[in-house]
């Protein structure tokens, strides 16, 4: 089971409170994670990557274990600390502004 | 019992405006969508509880809403616009050529007649068509290619998409607007397309009155005079008595002709409002009043409206899509500012009182007369 935390901003655009729990068949990695969160969340489609390209949004950053994965290749496996559920995969929206 | 319910987008999320008949006292319910911009909220003239709303943010993109029941609850519908074929280039602001890329949508036009069927214009300027709800979206190709679309260039503002009109009498016949492009028509239901400028002029092109690259703020049209066409340009109130065939000045009196919103009276099709917004590099109202300016002549001559209005110390902007008229007898006249104020006039524009003070900025003000 992944444990996925989403900003808040998604979390009300998909209505859902608190973490976000994922069944992910096959290789645990960042595109898979992300396949199977808008798989069970339409609304979501376009908000953290592009539908098109996959690439991840300019202002969405991923994080686990402490470390900044928005720069790894979505294909790459996540952290065992993931895949086992002890550590969330965390969206978040990066800061910006003044 | 008649009503009025006004949709107004904020930088910071949606507001639902509703009052009886009277339209003295309102109900104020949101902010939906709270922290996301809400460039557009407009609701179906075929079934007044069908909305739609355009949700966008930098960190997410964008989302578009609809509502069946009249903005009680929303559901979150496609979102995908992907331009048709390969999308080729326009002109970025140093001349240089720049890939179409879909920013947020602008403006939403539902159909006249099918609650399903919605039209939404979009930055970079396109124009894209929904069948089914907003479920999914097609683009109409023929407006980004009838042949000037490579030369356009953004404004300041963005290369948007911000006016989608619907003639009511001549099936199949649609007006578009685009900062910095200009006016464009069809006449077979957006499949193929042409420029509508001749009479524009733009100090702030090489040619003032070439074909495209003219800064249209806004397009309003009456439903009983579909030929007429008032036109807010960047500077410059224009009038169009052939459907944009060619284009004359109505700035007359005004005390500056830049602004951004247009509109015209629900049953007086020769009553028009404007804004009157000091310069291009001023965003706010000259000396700090801010004064609705109202034509009964179909322009060229304007009076002031003040009544219930600030006439000292305001700075406030009223974006292009940030005015809105009821049809109730006595025609309801709204907008909406920069600094968070929706006012509303229930006599025409005599008077003026604030709904709401404190908003996020406006973007948007939609209105629905309800019976």
């Amino acid at each position: 089971m992944i444990r996925v935390v989403l900003p808040s901003h998604l979390r009300r655009l998909a209505s859902v409170n608190g973490e976000v729990h994922l069944e992910v068949a096959g290789e645990v990695t960042q595109a898979s994670v992300l396949d199977a969160l808008e798989a069970r969340y339409p609304m979501l489609r376009g908000t953290i990557r592009d539908q098109e390209s996959g690439r991840r949004r300019a202002f969405m950053r991923f994080f686990a274990c402490e470390e900044d994965l928005s720069h790894e290749q979505p294909d790459a496996p996540l952290p065992a600390e993931v895949v086992s559920g002890r550590e969330p995969y965390l969206i978040v929206g990066a800061m910006a502004g003044g | 019992m008649s009503g009025v319910r006004v949709l107004v987008g904020t930088r910071k999320g949606a507001f639902v405006l509703t009052a009886d008949g009277s339209r003295q006292n309102w109900d104020v319910s949101g902010p939906h969508f709270s922290g996301w911009e809400i460039y557009h909220v407009i609701g179906s003239p075929a079934d007044p509880d069908r909305l739609y709303a355009s949700q966008t943010s930098g960190w997410s993109g964008q989302v578009i809403q609809r509502s069946d029941d009249g903005g009680n609850s929303w559901q979150p519908v496609g979102n995908q616009f992907s331009y048709d074929g390969v999308p080729g280039t326009h002109q970025w602001y140093d001349g240089t050529p720049h890939p179409w890329e879909f920013e947020r949508v602008w403006h939403l036009e539902p159909s006249l007649a099918d609650p399903d069927t919605v039209y939404a214009g979009v930055e970079d300027a396109g124009l894209f068509k929904s069948t089914d709800g907003g479920d999914s979206w097609q683009e109409l190709p023929g407006l980004r290619g009838h042949g000037s679309g490579p030369s356009w260039q953004p404004g300041a503002g963005g290369m948007c998409l911000h006016t989608i009109i619907l003639d009511p009498v001549r099936s199949g016949r649609m007006f578009a607007a685009i900062s910095a492009a200009g006016a464009f028509r069809s006449d077979d239901a957006g499949q193929t397309w042409r420029p509508v400028n001749r009479g524009l002029k733009s100090e702030g092109i090489p040619d003032p009155d070439a074909e495209v690259g003219h800064c249209v703020h806004r397009i309003a049209m009456h439903a009983s005079r579909p030929d007429v066409l008032y036109m807010q340009k960047h500077w410059d109130v224009m009038r169009s008595d052939d459907a944009g065939e060619s284009w004359r000045e109505i700035s007359g009196n005004l005390p500056t002709d830049f602004g951004f919103p247009i509109d015209v009276h629900a049953h007086e099709p020769d009553t028009v409002y404007v804004v009157p917004i000091t310069s291009d590099s001023l965003h706010y109202p000259p000396d700090g009043k801010l004064r609705v300016y109202r034509s009964r002549t179909g322009g060229d001559e304007w009076e002031p409206l003040t009544n219930g209005l600030p006439q000292e110390h305001c700075y406030v902007n009223v974006y292009r899509d940030a005015m809105g008229v009821d049809s109730l007898d006595s025609c309801g006249v709204y907008f909406g500012t920069t600094g968070g104020q929706v006012y509303g006039s229930a006599d025409a524009g005599d008077t003026w009182a604030p709904i709401v003070r404190d908003l996020p900025a406006v973007l948007s003000v939609e209105v629905q007369t309800l019976s």
